[in-house]
């Protein structure tokens, strides 16, 4: 019993590190039919950013941590902003070109990464509750899987209440239908296209951070190996649909943990089989729209 | 009840008494549209008057939809497109439609996901749009509001659609098809909408149904192989059946068999 508590648990943190990556590559792909591949780079920069900021505050303090999510949320977002500004924007409607250009950009950003961070992983100093453990049911939970869980269902809430009660929002999710249409009524749809891109590097950057006390360190890998993840759990919850990333993320991640734990480490090859067997049975995901706007 | 059709024309009486004296709202010369790479629009030029309802006729296929949207810049264009004295056909969408139009598209485009009070809040450009015109115009809607616009029936949607160009003060209104694929009920509504409408502002419609455009256009521009073929008076193409049997391939409405392109239009 404690075991699968423990799992369960494990995995719903997995999942909300998942969902803060997927939500902004959900989005994106929704609005605008970019596949991109440099979201993980929004991730890492985020995280490496985040914690300078916080050493240089106050190690382990709680006002630091803070800092930190903050600093990697708002640096993620710029990141984000200006991949959409100066590289994305030309490049609308031409998807081998933006794929070329959002892999070619997470390569160098990587690189660029480890010339300034170094190759060895960076291990970062959280308060210490998060890295004391609460029995539930007789398992013992490292604290972190609870905060990372909260913001993520902090950040759903977020931007669900975003996209269903601002102006900005009813563009986004008109746009995700018909960007044409939008655009046929006298809005200019770029304008929302670098707000979702904000919206998810902010998403992913929290996600750096909180991905680093998940696994306390950070590398210039980070990013893209939950990237990869997060790409799973996009198209399984259905491109485009946030609600169904939401779900994804948490069937994919426990997924992962049980296939793991029970199944002598087969968890990464489980979320593939699961992948697989979606695409068969329900090609455009769990909560996919119909027709693509892409 | 009268007849629509024939009893009531004063509106072609008044065009012809009084010659379009202002400056076309709409200028579109040497117009060409391409869908890729393929060419849907071959050197169309006509003018939209100030006033009116203009038809843009033609048989299935002929580039009607294409026209219009080259005139909003949807399809890649190249020519010279005049709005109310100004060029715009190097302009994006929505900077055409900001400057005053309001466009009803083919197949009505309502966004499916959204109710109906967000398709028309999405659609408010205006600071004071002119919502108690359009709920007169479509209760039907008000009684609506909270449903999800793709829940609706193709009537109801096309009164979304309708509204969402109705909402904002227009000086011109492109619709394509309005009537498709509707009940003659609803045909009837929709064109007692646009009659409305086109008191106020002048509209350049794209219809198939003979009826529905002998009760609202003025002026016809026929286009054949993507070129304009005639240009008139509404009544100069519509009282004669040889024109309307050459241009439109159709009848001119006496003959029952035609009842799925010349459907009755009850007023």
């Amino acid at each position: 019993m404690s075991t699968l508590v423990l799992l369960l648990v494990t995995g719903l943190g997995l999942g909300a590190l998942y969902f803060l990556v997927a939500s902004g590559l959900s989005l994106i792909y929704g609005l605008m039919g970019v596949l991109n591949f440099a979201h993980g780079s929004f991730l890492t920069v985020g995280a490496f950013i985040g914690w300078e900021v916080s050493r240089r505050l106050s190690d382990g303090s709680w006002w630091a941590l803070v800092a930190a999510m903050l600093v990697g949320a708002l640096v993620g977002a710029l990141a984000a902003a200006a991949t959409e500004f100066f590289l994305i924007r030309r490049l609308y409607n031409r998807h081998i070109e933006q794929v070329l250009v959002t892999v070619g950009l997470a390569l160098a950003t990587v690189a660029l990464f480890e010339g300034i961070w170094g190759t060895d992983p960076t291990y970062v100093t959280s308060p210490a509750w998060l890295a004391q453990t609460t029995e539930i049911l007789g398992a013992r939970i490292p604290n972190n899987r609870f905060l990372l869980i909260a913001l993520a269902v902090l950040v759903l809430v977020t931007i669900v209440g975003f996209l269903r009660f601002t102006r900005y929002g009813l563009i986004i999710r008109a746009g995700v239908e018909n960007r044409t249409m939008v655009t046929a009524l006298g809005i200019d749809v770029r304008r929302a296209f670098t707000v979702v891109f904000a919206i998810g590097g902010a998403a992913a950057g929290l996600g750096g951070v909180l991905a680093s006390i998940y696994y306390g360190y950070v590398s210039a890998h980070i990013g893209s190996s939950l990237l990869i993840f997060a790409f799973i759990v996009t198209v399984i919850g259905g491109l485009g649909s946030l609600g169904g990333a939401a779900i994804a993320s948490v069937l994919v991640a426990v997924l992962q943990q049980f296939a793991n734990f029970y199944l002598g480490g087969t968890g990464d090859l489980a979320v593939v089989l699961a992948l697989a067997a979606v695409l068969l049975v329900r090609p455009r995901g769990l909560l996919g729209a119909k027709g693509s706007t892409a | 009840m009268t007849d629509p059709i024939r009893t009531e024309s004063p509106r072609t009486e008044s065009i012809r008494t009084e010659p379009a004296r202002t400056e076309p709202i709409l200028r579109v010369r040497n117009l060409y549209g391409r869908i890729a790479g393929q060419q849907v629009v071959e050197d169309v030029s006509f003018d939209v008057p100030g006033t009116g309802v203009t038809a843009l006729l033609g048989r299935n296929g002929v580039g009607k939809t294409s026209t219009i949207r080259s005139i909003l810049g949807l399809i890649e264009r190249t020519g010279e497109v005049t709005f109310a004295g100004s060029r715009v056909d190097r302009l994006p969408t929505h900077r055409i439609v900001q400057r005053g139009v309001g466009y009803v598209p083919e197949d009505r485009e309502v966004f499916a996901k959204l109710t109906v009070t967000e398709n028309l809040r999405l659609a408010e450009r205006d600071a004071h749009p002119n919502r108690a015109l359009v709920e007169a115009l479509f209760p039907d809607l008000v009684q609506r509001r909270a449903q999800l616009a793709g829940t609706l029936s193709g009537g109801q949607q096309q009164m979304v659609s309708l509204a969402r160009a109705l909402l904002n003060t227009n000086r011109l209104l492109l619709v394509d098809e309005p009537t498709k694929g509707l009940s003659p009920k609803i045909v009837g509504e929709v064109t007692e909408a646009l009659l409305a409408a086109a008191a106020t502002v002048p509209i350049l419609l794209v219809e198939q149904n003979l009826q529905v455009i002998r009760r609202l256009a003025d002026r016809v521009v026929v286009l054949s192989g993507g070129r304009v073929v005639f240009t008139g008076d509404a009544a100069d193409l519509l009282d004669d059946p040889e024109l309307i049997q050459r241009y439109l391939g159709v009848h001119s409405g006496a003959d029952p068999a035609d009842t799925t392109t010349d459907a009755a239009v009850p007023a």
